[in-house]
């Protein structure tokens, strides 16, 4: 009986121990967006300086076709993580970006875009406090939204992308969105 | 190319602590000198290999080297020099490459300090620190390699956020990790003694004073962050129970019954297994956490960066390290001979039912902070646990252990005398029940929560309580002639323990009158309008823009009057910071006697004036006081020369007759 004292320890060691092993596969935080299956937010988000008239963010630029909408920022270390892989989205062509430049100084939004590569179609600004973001929802940067070709959100992805999550998760997601009408 | 030395003498460090993990314990069981004393050189020259690397790293923050991707993704050249030093822990790679260095730090202490311990148990013990290095500096050379480059260096580099740029903040880290790899020490000496087959009070003497250093750096990081959140989330509050806070808090539960129960060891003979079991949960908690905060398990306000890959690796060191060690105990401890016994009144039985309270509260804690990701991978839902779930459970824990501790410093040891300790404490205990009373009086009844005046009443027994039992001791009342110099007499670990238990007292006032009495005001606030808060009149004179070394501030003048008089100027600011551009909250702190006036300015209101939160924090103050004097206590206690001399000579002696 004393015996079994002693073994005690490991044993609710080894129980926490297939816990946190389980617990690495999941994401706490991903917290299911209540905004899923309902139309983007209205915005209307002014361009960045040295993009052109015109290639601002609003509501009405995300119908028509199957579209991602990124969430950065020039001061979000995890967003330079994600750069290289939104710069090979764009260059194969899988699918439109567009990007919201969120709580972020414009001048310095525009110049890290043309010092590391510019991804997107469109960029709006989305000024401190962000309310924009805070309408979509966005608990921190990098955040990606999928909409589909009517302005609804389908899916909704927290943190960096990589070749991975695209390739295995987005585009298949993307390509299923575009079969339909 | 000072980079690549760093790099370099990493690898080399790593071959060192595999040598000195295995050839000691080799030598150790063949009883082979020559190769247990391999162990000594060895943590002297991994020691330096790691010292090396550490100071490449520092050198390249310095000198603003943004070849190096750690250096370009945290600092920037505007950055003060204080925070480009301590941007060398302010992120994941640097943080374990200084962990790693304090690890090697004990390793070298063990040689220095422990010429005379006996040879088998050191050279076990330094073999077992090793393996932990091992585990860490595979972990940083293969996932996190602090001297990656980046081609080409970008002109400038990214920042430190800038809610870390703050001295408060800048020292937490490296007092924290003294504390967590502090007690690897006690660890280390832990598995040597299971190794052994034996436990004494050589063992319990040198763990001692190395469990207390480690316990008192702890405190101190965990002072430190507390008090820097209370002064820059702008909340006024100060604990949150965020998983990361509860990380560093079990280890300190651990740590606190660990100090304790070590003393029955040394003294008494008893409670060993207890205490070695307490030693690897210490220091298994302290591992827990550094897996909790770099795996991305749970969502914290201090994640780092996560990535899979270093979540599965400590996963397999928190195992191999904890697993192993615990599956060692399961076999060795019930061979272990069973000490001295008592009966359950005396102060082993008191010290063993606090060990088991605290112990329940660290249990408590770890399963709160853990029960979102079991609840998620059982597929409960995603829940999260909050501070009612640790206040309703974890504080009614701890008042038993305080009502025990103004009595177990009385009690005698192996058989104690209740009624007459009791009697001895009557007048203490009459005098906590008239101050609750008087307390409920004060706050109106049933205005304020029902706790405060069992708050008070705990706080007040065991601060006389524990006074009462120094004025006993040194006869102040019953033969005051000698007093003095009986008092001078007392040996410091005497003085350690009334210190920290009357800081303890000092702490549960400052706890319980700011959580139920703190008065808190939001509002617009126009120019020259002035709100009352806490007796004092607070008027918003003025707001101006700043500028700052690399931040613009908001900066706010309130003047702050008492009875109509103008009394004091305070200037909280709203940064914002240029690189990265992010805004922080400086909050303006009046402290004094009875609370701290603390004001916050925010956004200003389209329709004229500014947002402003005003608060008064009741006994504030007295928290870090507390807090200070546990500190104190720790460094008194742990200045006793007995620690200094006691294990050496006697193992001495005992290997001299050996």
């Amino acid at each position: 009986m004393r015996r079994i004292l002693y073994v005690l320890p490991v044993v609710v060691f080894t129980v926490l121990a297939l816990f946190f092993l389980k617990g690495l596969t999941l994401n706490p935080r991903d917290i299911p967006s209540v905004l899923i299956d309902r139309p983007v937010p209205e915005m209307s988000l002014a361009p960045l300086p040295g993009r052109g008239e015109g290639s601002g963010l609003a509501t009405k630029d995300l119908k028509g076709r199957v579209s991602l909408v990124n969430i950065f920022g020039s001061w979000c270390i995890s967003c330079v993580q994600e750069h290289p892989t939104l710069m090979e989205i764009k260059r194969r062509g899988d699918a439109p970006i567009h990007g919201i430049d969120w709580r972020d100084d414009p001048v310095a939004g525009a110049a890290w875009l043309k010092k590391s590569g510019d991804p997107y179609e469109r960029v709006g600004i989305d000024p401190p406090p962000g309310r924009t973001a805070v309408d979509f929802g966005v608990t921190g940067a990098p955040e990606s939204f999928i909409v589909d070709k009517a302005g609804v959100i389908r899916y909704k992805h927290v943190g960096p992308i990589s070749p991975e999550i695209w390739s295995k998760t987005l585009l298949p997601i993307i390509r299923q969105l575009e079969k339909a009408p | 190319m000072i980079a690549e030395i760093g790099h370099f003498a990493l690898v080399l460090a790593l071959c060192v602590a595999l040598v000195q993990a295995v050839v000691p314990l080799v030598g150790a069981g063949r009883g082979n000198a020559a190769w247990m004393n391999v162990a000594g050189p060895a943590a002297t020259l991994q020691f330096l290999f790691i010292a090396v690397a550490f100071g490449a790293l520092t050198n390249a923050y310095v000198t603003s080297d943004f070849s190096l991707m750690n250096v370009a993704q945290n600092s920037h050249t505007d950055k003060p020099m204080l925070y480009k030093v301590a941007g060398v822990w302010g992120n994941h790679e640097g943080s374990l490459l200084l962990w790693i260095t304090i690890l090697a730090l004990f390793g070298f202490a063990v040689t220095l300090f422990g010429r005379n311990l006996p040879p088998g148990l050191k050279s076990r013990a330094l073999a077992v620190q090793a393996m932990i290095s091992v585990g860490f500096l595979a972990f940083i050379l293969l996932t996190s390699n602090p001297f990656a480059r980046l081609e080409p260096p970008p002109v400038n580099g990214q920042g430190l956020n800038p809610m870390l740029q703050d001295p408060g903040l800048a020292f937490h880290p490296p007092f924290l990790y003294l504390g967590y790899v502090g007690f690897s020490m006690a660890f280390s000496f832990a598995i040597a003694a299971l190794l052994e087959g034996r436990v004494d009070a050589a063992w319990a003497r040198w763990v001692r004073p190395w469990t207390l250093a480690a316990w008192v750096f702890l405190t101190a990081g965990i002072v430190l962050g507390s008090w820097w959140a209370y002064y820059t989330l702008g909340w006024g509050g100060w604990w949150y129970w965020d998983p990361v806070e509860n990380a560093s808090f079990m280890p300190w539960l651990a740590g606190t019954a660990l100090l304790h129960s070590a003393i029955v060891v040394e003294k008494r003979d008893a409670l060993k297994s207890w205490t070695i079991l307490l030693a690897i949960v210490a220091f298994g908690l302290s591992l827990l956490g550094t897996f909790l905060v770099r795996s991305g398990v749970l969502t914290s306000v201090h994640a780092f960066a996560t990535d899979p890959a270093r979540g599965v690796f400590i996963l397999l060191l928190l195992c191999a390290a904890v697993g192993g060690s615990l599956t060692l105990y399961a076999a060795r401890a019930p061979a272990m001979k069973m000490g001295g016994l008592f009966a359950p009144v005396s102060r082993e039985g008191a010290l063993l039912l606090n060990n088991v309270l605290m112990a329940t509260g660290a249990a408590t804690v770890l399963l709160g902070t853990l029960y979102p990701l079991i609840a998620d991978a059982l597929n409960l839902g995603k829940v999260s646990v909050g501070p009612p779930f640790f206040n309703a459970v974890f504080l009614p824990l701890m008042a038993p252990m305080v009502l025990v501790m103004a009595a177990a410093p009385m009690m005698s040891w192996k058989r104690g005398d209740l009624a007459g300790v009791l009697g001895r404490l009557k007048f203490i205990a009459a005098l906590a029940l008239g101050v609750a009373m008087l307390v409920w009086f004060l706050q109106g009844g049933s205005a304020g929560p029902w706790w405060t005046g069992a708050g008070f009443a705990l706080a007040v027994w065991l601060g006389l309580g524990t006074l009462w039992d120094l004025t006993e001791r040194i006869g102040l009342f019953s033969r005051p002639a000698g007093a003095l110099a009986r008092a001078a007499k007392l040996p410091n670990s005497a003085w350690g323990m009334v210190l920290g238990h009357f800081g303890l007292a000092v702490f549960i006032v400052g706890l319980t009158a700011s959580s139920a009495w703190t008065t808190e005001h939001i509002q617009s606030q126009k120019l020259g309008e002035t709100i009352l808060v806490g007796g004092f009149g607070v008027t918003l004179k003025s707001v101006d823009q700043v500028p700052g070394p690399n931040y613009t501030a908001t900066r706010a003048t309130f003047e702050i009057s008492r009875d109509g008089k103008a009394i004091d100027v305070m200037t909280p600011e709203k940064r914002m910071y240029r690189q990265p551009p992010r805004p922080t909250t400086t909050a303006s702190i009046r402290s004094g006697f009875t609370g701290d006036l603390y004001v916050v300015i925010g956004d200003p209101d389209p329709k004229g004036g500014w947002v402003t939160r005003l608060y008064f924090n009741p006994c504030i103050p007295w928290l870090w006081a507390g807090s200070l004097l546990l500190i104190i206590g720790g460094l008194i206690s742990l200045a006793d020369r007995r620690h200094r001399v006691g294990a050496p000579t006697r193992a001495a002696s005992a290997a001299a007759k050996a």
